[in-house]
């Protein structure tokens, strides 16, 4: 199990380099430098640069460099914790992202709980129950599930329940963390967990729902069900278990979409959380600002993958061998 | 076994018909009729012929020009079509509210205008060659008051407002029109791209194997563990602002289908893959064939009803993609129309509680989504008739 983690470790830390590259590429993509904006700006705030200072930040954002010396500054200073400077809000981007990848994570945390919590049973019950009218209602919920953008189905709940949205009451957005502030944390987080994870819960549902139906035809059920257990057992204890294996693997599949649902569904339910702010930063141009949170959402998925495969090799000895 | 209209004596034929030619059916046929059973699959077929006819004729369909200002007509409440002797307008009485400064607007039943047919309005090209300007139905304003703004209390006939205005005036229900020809094509070309990518990298990938084939599964991963929407953001927002639309509809097309081909290349190599080690890839080989015939005479007619399911399941993903896209502000821009931006007028809850026409957009795209999912289930069924 050591040596497995190891490994892993070592192919997540190459996938990061690799994924760094590709943030450093889109950096430079857009029509004139970083620096560029950054001089506009504060020409825009009236002081005029002085040859020292404009060669400063030459230096600091190494514009005269080759490409590769660019990475390697860049790159350097990142893994020590500096993302460099977030031209809009004139702040080093480290200060702006970690209270909002917080929320990020919670939120993508929740939203993954609860889309296990709901699928799981609805597949048993849809598997059980082939061809009754519920299978045929979640069934269609699934369709429409998948089908429906976050943001649509954010507004039609806000409309509905007459939302504003947010994680906290306006008076209690400012306050110190407590019990009281908890609470009121839950009170709000349902809409935003069910928005983001619709089109996962429905995903993971029809996945559930099939790997049952293949493991209900295999031929240990039919002996469980022969030496007389009770129906439940047999599915709960036999059947079930076997089928959430694939459903293991799926998480793999279902974070880039919870993350990409919490960057989508944050603007219309005004949330507290990254997307907003990388959306901005994209609209902007603040490019180290958007590319550090496209690093830390890689990251995210390359931990959460991570995760997944362990609970997989712990569920499934064979992975481990291989 | 097949159930189609007609009475139960038919049903019971058409079955055992069905049933005795079964073993003469060529493999295209059993297909057919496989896909045919699925009534959910035939429906999505039909609904989404629909759409696309709908597209190609947009602007015959619409009464209005998509892009025409009206700011008399900012916010209007869909039309209601009356019932005199054919369906017809009610007369608009406009008035001034002064407390909230906004247009009031009152109909005036006493006097109907006609819808009528096939009338004349503006002029358009249909394809983008032939020029006309029939409609399929409309209402004409009187030639005297068409420009003249109108006075206060004064009756007009109502502009044909199906689905009602959006905030500068101008006609929802002709910019779904013209926004579906984006929003139905943007998808449909992204997988076309990403199908002959993935297709040609994963044959490669699965026949050749070794260091081909773990480089490629390396970069898929790779793509795989960043998070699509914000790349796809990232990339979209990388474009130059000032392209020209079709230059900009190239080129989302081209980001959506960079990162639809691994899921494509993906499925393609583990089908190849089965197929590599079968006896008649052994005989081919034996028999002198190349490997690029052994390629294109095996591997890609035997992937090919596969390789058509797997696309057809990965047309909405990019159909939502766009539509996400566009609603963030980094898909196609104004003037150019999809169903993402027209639904970004309606990203405020204030503007969607007065004005929920302004989510229709949304329920096109639920809509054309749900009936791709249904034909992609129905050709994947299809694709192996005899399970």
């Amino acid at each position: 199990m050591v040596n497995f983690i190891i490994r892993r470790l070592f192919a997540m830390v190459i996938t990061l380099f690799f994924i760094s590259i590709i943030s450093f590429i889109l950096i430079e993509l857009p029509p004139g430098s970083a620096l560029d904006a950054e001089i506009a700006r504060l020409q825009a705030l009236g002081g005029n640069l002085n040859l020292s200072q404009r060669e400063a930040l030459e230096e600091r954002y190494g514009v005269n460099d080759p490409i590769h010396a660019k990475y390697w500054k860049w790159i350097s200073n990142a893994v020590q914790g500096d993302f460099g400077n977030s031209f809009q809000y004139n702040m080093p981007v480290t200060q702006l992202i970690w209270g909002r990848l917080g929320f990020s994570i919670m939120l993508a945390g929740s939203s993954i709980l609860f889309a296990w919590l709901v699928s799981i049973p609805l597949g048993v019950y849809s598997a059980t129950h082939r061809y009754t009218i519920p299978d045929y209602v979640i069934t269609v919920l699934q369709f429409i599930g998948v089908a429906i953008p976050e943001f649509l189905l954010a507004l039609v709940l806000m409309v509905t329940f007459e939302s504003v949205g947010g994680l906290f009451s306006r008076d209690m957005e400012t306050a110190p963390w407590s019990f009281a502030k908890f609470v009121d944390l839950l009170e709000h987080l349902w809409l935003p967990v069910i928005v983001v994870s619709a089109g996962s819960t429905a995903w993971l549902t029809r996945v559930m729902r099939a790997n049952l139906l293949d493991v209900l035809n295999q031929q240990y059920v039919q002996t469980a069900r022969a030496k007389g257990l009770k129906e439940s057992k047999v599915i709960w204890k036999h059947a079930v278990r076997n089928a959430l294996h694939p459903l293991i693997m799926t998480i793999g599949g279902v974070l880039p979409a919870l993350i990409g649902g919490d960057v989508v569904a944050s603007i219309v339910l005004n949330l507290p959380t990254a997307g907003p702010v990388f959306i901005n930063a994209l609209r902007n141009q603040d490019m180290y600002l958007a590319i550090t949170f496209l690093m830390f959402f890689s990251l995210l998925l390359v931990i959460g993958n991570l995760i997944a495969d362990l609970l997989l090799a712990w569920v499934d000895p064979r992975i481990r061998l291989e | 076994m097949a159930v189609q209209a007609g009475s139960a004596d038919d049903t019971r034929a058409v079955a055992k018909k069905d049933k005795q030619d079964a073993g003469q059916m060529s493999q295209r046929q059993l297909m057919f009729r496989r896909f045919k059973q699925s009534k959910l699959a035939v429906f999505g077929l039909i609904v989404l012929f629909l759409m696309y006819l709908m597209a190609a004729f947009s602007s015959f369909l619409a009464p209005y020009d998509y892009d025409a200002i009206d700011s008399s007509s900012s916010y209007k409440a869909p039309t209601k079509v009356v019932w005199a002797g054919g369906p017809a307008v009610c007369g608009e009485v406009q008035t001034l509210d002064e407390v909230n400064l906004e247009w009031k607007y009152a109909n005036d039943c006493t006097k109907t205008y006609p819808i009528q047919f096939f009338n004349r309005s503006y002029p358009y090209k249909l394809f983008g060659l032939i020029p006309t300007n029939i409609h399929l139905f409309g209402v004409p304003q009187q030639p005297a008051d068409a420009n003249a703004v109108p006075t206060e209390g004064q009756a007009r006939p109502a502009k044909l407002y199906l689905l009602g205005g959006d905030k500068e005036g101008r006609d929802v229900f002709s910019r779904m029109l013209q926004g579906s020809r984006v929003s139905l094509t943007v998808g449909l070309v992204g997988v076309i791209f990403a199908t002959v990518l993935g297709s040609i990298l994963g044959t490669a990938s699965g026949y050749f194997g070794g260091a081909i084939d773990n480089v490629m599964q390396r970069v898929i991963e790779l793509i795989g563990s960043i998070p699509t929407i914000p790349l796809w953001a990232a990339l979209a927002a990388a474009l130059p602002g000032n392209i020209s639309v079709v230059r900009r509809y190239f080129f989302i097309t081209l980001i959506l289908s960079l990162i639809a081909w691994t899921g494509l290349a993906r499925q393609v190599r583990g089908k190849v893959l089965s197929y590599r080690t079968a006896d008649y890839t052994s005989a081919a080989r034996a028999a002198g064939g190349s490997h690029m015939r052994v390629i294109l005479t095996h591997m890609v007619p035997n992937a090919m009803s596969h390789i058509i399911v797997v696309a057809a399941l990965a047309v909405p993903a990019t159909i939502l993609a766009e539509t996400t896209l566009s609603f963030l502000g980094f898909g196609m821009q104004a003037p150019a129309v999809s169903w993402g931006t027209l639904l970004q007028d309606a990203q405020s809850i204030a503007v969607v509680t007065r004005y929920p026409w302004l989510l229709l957009p949304g329920v096109a795209v639920v809509l054309a989504l749900v009936c791709y999912q249904f034909l992609g289930d129905g050709l994947r069924d299809a694709a192996d008739p005899y399970g």
